[in-house]
């Protein structure tokens, strides 16, 4: 069957025809999605006119396939933008599929962000009036069609669970038989969309399966590591032992020998070995000798750095938020202090960076886990020297990042389009190994927080909390994103706008330079301020004499939905009506990331080394109206997890400006055996829905670190908590 | 050299030095991409396969030694295999997806092995495997249904 274009689509003139290949005899309907209000009144920016053929596609099968313009790497937008579609265009949840949309600025900038990039726990929160208008548009082309044929007014046609019908005529038919007629009709101006209240398939669980979940179950999914191509060389590349250190010279004769190594090339960031299948590639780098200019790299390790930290820490920094007078309020007063230092960490998703170029020397098509197909494909272009427009990107799925493959410098694609460039037209898989990926940085930096405070009157009277860190945002193109008013958000969020109502407050920060690379990683920020800030309003509280939930409780006033989220999590586990087991406390920790809320309550015990054991976990979340309530738990206990493993284990310690760890042996991950049980309530909630990537990691390590105290043991100040293990 | 393996019921002849572990050949000779790679170093099992039945991370065993019978996540048949599939689907066990393949593969080898595991059973088969999603809650849930559906006379109990 031939791909059939619109006339809608036409007019547009955006339709590649890679594009109509794409479709596979479906048939498209285009939509031209004005901005939405709402969009517009959360801050988003006013968005050119979208591409009609961008999101929605209608097969004769009636299949409905919607292109995803966020990577799906386990936090669920495959479904979850689906679901929003559905709901507007009344499908049925069995005719329903999802597809990686290309990368693609234009068609599929994210609406908050201004670029196709995945970040930031924004995929449903600018998507939701996006893909509902796509949806409910597609709905009224198709009752349009089916009523023009009927010869009956659209507005006695219904669509149900992907039935169109009219009643009195006791006509119907199904998606596919209108698509092609539907396809030939200008998009409606504006349409309404459906009040909450008759949503059946936002916030319902069942039968909404995710629609990935089979292909993810046979070995069928395909990751960015998976790609074949004819002819394809595999391609790992060494790098500098050091952060910093630069290629001087290298020595591939030992390398060459290798069966099936084919070329060993300068590039960049190094030198790149291809060869016939991994494997050999491996064995290739290995017999590589380089040689490295250390000059400008890195010369300190990891414990030298916080020690750096922790004196800048008592020194003023830049002032990032202040209420009251802190000085005056702890002067004279008995101080209460503490001091909390945080590691280098690595993402680690399960799939390594990977990659596939096709470069034919004119253009190049790419296919990879690209989480920032904006940004990369501009890298990709930059390292050619082509333009945008002949670099391709297929984004596939990822196997996790956790942040890590969305960066400001496009390092990977910038590397993979290197290493094409270095040898000339061909087909080449790049792909990072562990090692590289513990060793290679990019990492959530060394922080240091040093926190002050007092309590008077059975109440806390002042706070101090001077952060130190590197900053990933001064310099990079993330720059506007992230800085504001001189301050690198990332490293103050959570803590500058201290949710607490403590009359006297300040929040300061140093900025560090180094050549390591740092940046987010999910939760960003959050990762060490809600460490902070969490462990040390329960140590004052405490020390106020106040109940840990219900001394947080009486600051948190004018944040209804933080109290609402600590509120619920203490009736969900019982907190001051049942008490822990022996040799058992529970801690708790609210966090707000990403405008969402979510708190945590711990149940921990010591094992016989003293390190803790977590044995249950209670949440709850906040975020908004839910769309799909069970990706939104699958979330909140994956963050926990997340969040504890690299919490009790996790760290990437360097020496001499060189990593010391380069595996899951040296840099632990949470085991099943390891994982607690966990019950998540979801709080009732008719705001804008928000994120639930990342907001379900921050609270748990204070929530832990706080139980700890509970049991009479200090609030670890250096992470993570268990060194030796 | 070439080198003669048995994947999936079938003989397949392969060219590739006899070092080289059985994972790399899977993926990058046979095109069986299910099975992943991980860490390289038998700490994640992303790259589990069944020689003979046992799991096996692939990713550090020499082809000049998988002299068994191979089986990849592609392939995975019977009852224990159906069961887990089916309870990996009802729970939507995956988020990235990229290490279930070596779940799925303990967890049929644990079944195979324990028809009514007890947790203890559970964290012993599959604390090799990692997720660094953290689908931990769901892969015990799932492999306690796929154990009851399996025994049906436990149902009731």
């Amino acid at each position: 069957m031939n791909a059939i274009i619109p006339s809608s689509a036409r007019s547009f003139g955006r339709f590649s025809r890679r594009d109509a290949l794409r479709t596979g005899g479906a048939l498209v309907i285009g939509i031209m999605l004005p901005m939405g209000g709402a969009l517009q009144s959360q801050g988003a920016p006013p968005m050119p006119p979208v591409d009609p053929n961008a999101f929605i596609r209608i097969a004769p099968d009636s299949s409905v396939t919607v292109l995803i313009k966020h990577i799906e790497f386990g936090q669920g937008p495959n479904t979850g933008l689906a679901t929003l579609v559905a709901e507007e265009l009344d499908a049925d949840w069995s005719q329903m599929r999802s597809e990686s949309a290309p990368g693609n600025d234009t068609l599929y900038a994210n609406l908050f962000l201004g670029s196709q990039l995945t970040g930031g726990s924004t995929a449903i929160a600018n998507s939701f009036m996006q893909m509902r208008k796509a949806g409910a548009m597609a709905r009224a082309m198709l009752v349009a069609a089916a009523a023009r044929k009927w010869g009956v007014p659209a507005s006695e046609v219904t669509v149900t669970k992907g039935v169109i019908a009219h009643a009195k005529s006791g006509k119907s038919g199904t998606f596919g038989e209108f698509a092609a007629d539907a396809a030939t009709l200008t998009p409606p101006a504006d349409v309404p969309l459906k009040d909450a209240k008759a949503f059946t398939l936002i916030g319902r669980d069942k039968p909404l399966g995710k629609l990935d979940t089979v292909a993810k179950t046979n070995g069928t999914a395909k990751f960015g590591i998976d790609t074949q191509m004819p002819g394809m060389l595999t391609v790992v590349v060494a790098r500098s032992p050091r952060f910093g250190g630069t290629l001087k010279s290298f020595d591939a004769a030992d390398a060459l020998k290798i069966k099936g190594v084919v070329a060993v090339k300068a590039v960049p960031t190094g030198v790149a070995v291809y060869a016939k299948g991994m494997w050999p590639a491996i064995q290739g780098r290995n017999a590589v000798k380089a040689e490295w200019d250390f000059t400008k790299a890195e010369s300190r390790g990891s414990a030298e750095m916080i020690d750096a930290y922790r004196a800048k820490v008592k020194t003023p920094g830049t002032v990032a938020g202040k209420r009251g007078d802190v000085d005056a309020a702890l002067a004279g007063a008995k101080l209460i202090e503490a001091e909390y230092a945080f590691p280098y960490l690595a993402h680690a998703p399960m799939e390594p960076l990977s990659g596939v170029i096709q470069w034919d020397g004119k253009t190049a098509k790419t296919l990879f886990g690209s989480q920032g197909p904006g940004l990369d494909k501009g890298a990709i272009a930059r390292t050619l020297g082509v333009a945008a427009d002949a670099v391709s990107i297929d984004v596939t799925l990822a196997g996790g990042s956790f942040g890590r493959r969305a960066t400001g410098d496009s390092h990977f694609a910038a590397e993979m389009a290197a290493v094409a460039k270095a040898y000339g037209p061909g087909a080449f898989k790049l792909v990072w190994t562990r090692e590289d990926d513990i060793q290679g940085g990019y990492y959530r930096p060394v922080m240091v927080h040093a926190m002050r405070g007092s309590v008077k009157d059975g109440k806390v009277a002042a706070w101090s909390n001077s952060i130190c860190g590197q900053s990933f945002a001064f310099g990079s193109a993330l720059e506007p994103l992230i800085v504001r008013n001189g301050i690198d958000t990332t490293m103050t969020e959570g803590a500058a706008d201290l949710p607490y109502a403590i009359a006297n407050m300040r929040c300061d920060v140093h900025v560090d330079a180094s050549p390591v690379p740092t940046l987010w990683w999910r939760s960003v920020g959050h990762t060490h301020t809600a460490y902070a800030v969490e462990c040390f309003i329960d140590q004052l509280l405490v020390a106020a004499g106040q109940d840990p939930v219900a001394g947080r409780l009486a600051l948190l006033t004018e944040k209804p939905r933080m109290a609402g989220v600590l509120a619920a999590v203490a009736k969900l586990a019982g907190w001051g009506s049942s008490s822990a087991p022996k040799g058992r406390a529970r801690g708790v920790a609210a966090v707000e990331s990403f405008s969402s809320y979510v708190a945590q309550i711990a149940e921990v015990s010591l094992n016989e080394d003293g390190s803790p054991r977590v044995h249950k976990v209670w949440c709850a979340v906040d975020c908004g109206v839910a769309v799909n309530p069970d990706v939104i738990r699958a979330q909140m206990e994956g963050g926990i997890g997340f969040g504890l493993g690299h919490a009790l284990y996790a760290a990437v310690p360097l020496e001499k400006g060189a990593a010391t760890v380069g595996n899951f042996d040296g840099y632990r991950a949470l085991r099943i055996n390891e994982m607690p049980e966990i019950a998540v309530v979801i709080v009732a909630s008719n705001e804008a829905p928000t994120g639930v990537g990342e907001p379900g990691v921050p609270p748990i390590a204070p929530a832990v670190a706080n139980a700890l105290a509970a049991l009479g043991k200090a609030r670890p100040s250096v992470l993570p908590m268990v060194t030796s293990a | 050299m070439a080198t003669t393996l048995t994947v999936n019921g079938q003989a397949r002849e392969v060219d590739a030095d006899p070092d080289t572990p059985l994972l790399w050949v899977l993926r990058d000779d046979l095109n069986l991409t299910g099975t992943k790679f991980g860490c390289g170093v038998a700490q994640c099992g992303a790259c589990t396969v069944h020689v003979d039945g046992a799991p096996t991370r692939s990713c550090q065993l020499p082809i000049s030694a998988a002299t068994g019978a191979i089986t990849t996540i592609e392939a995975i048949d019977g009852a224990e295999a159906k069961a887990v599939q089916a309870a990996w689907v009802a729970l939507d066990v995956p988020q990235c997806g990229y290490c279930q393949s070596g779940q799925i593969m303990s967890a049929v080898s644990l079944l195979k092995d324990n028809k009514t595991p007890s947790d203890a059973d559970i964290d012993s088969a599959m604390s090799g495997n990692l997720c660094r999603c953290a689908t931990y809650v769901r892969i015990r849930a799932a492999i306690h249904q796929a154990a009851k559906s399996l025994n049906p006379q436990e149902k009731a109990a």
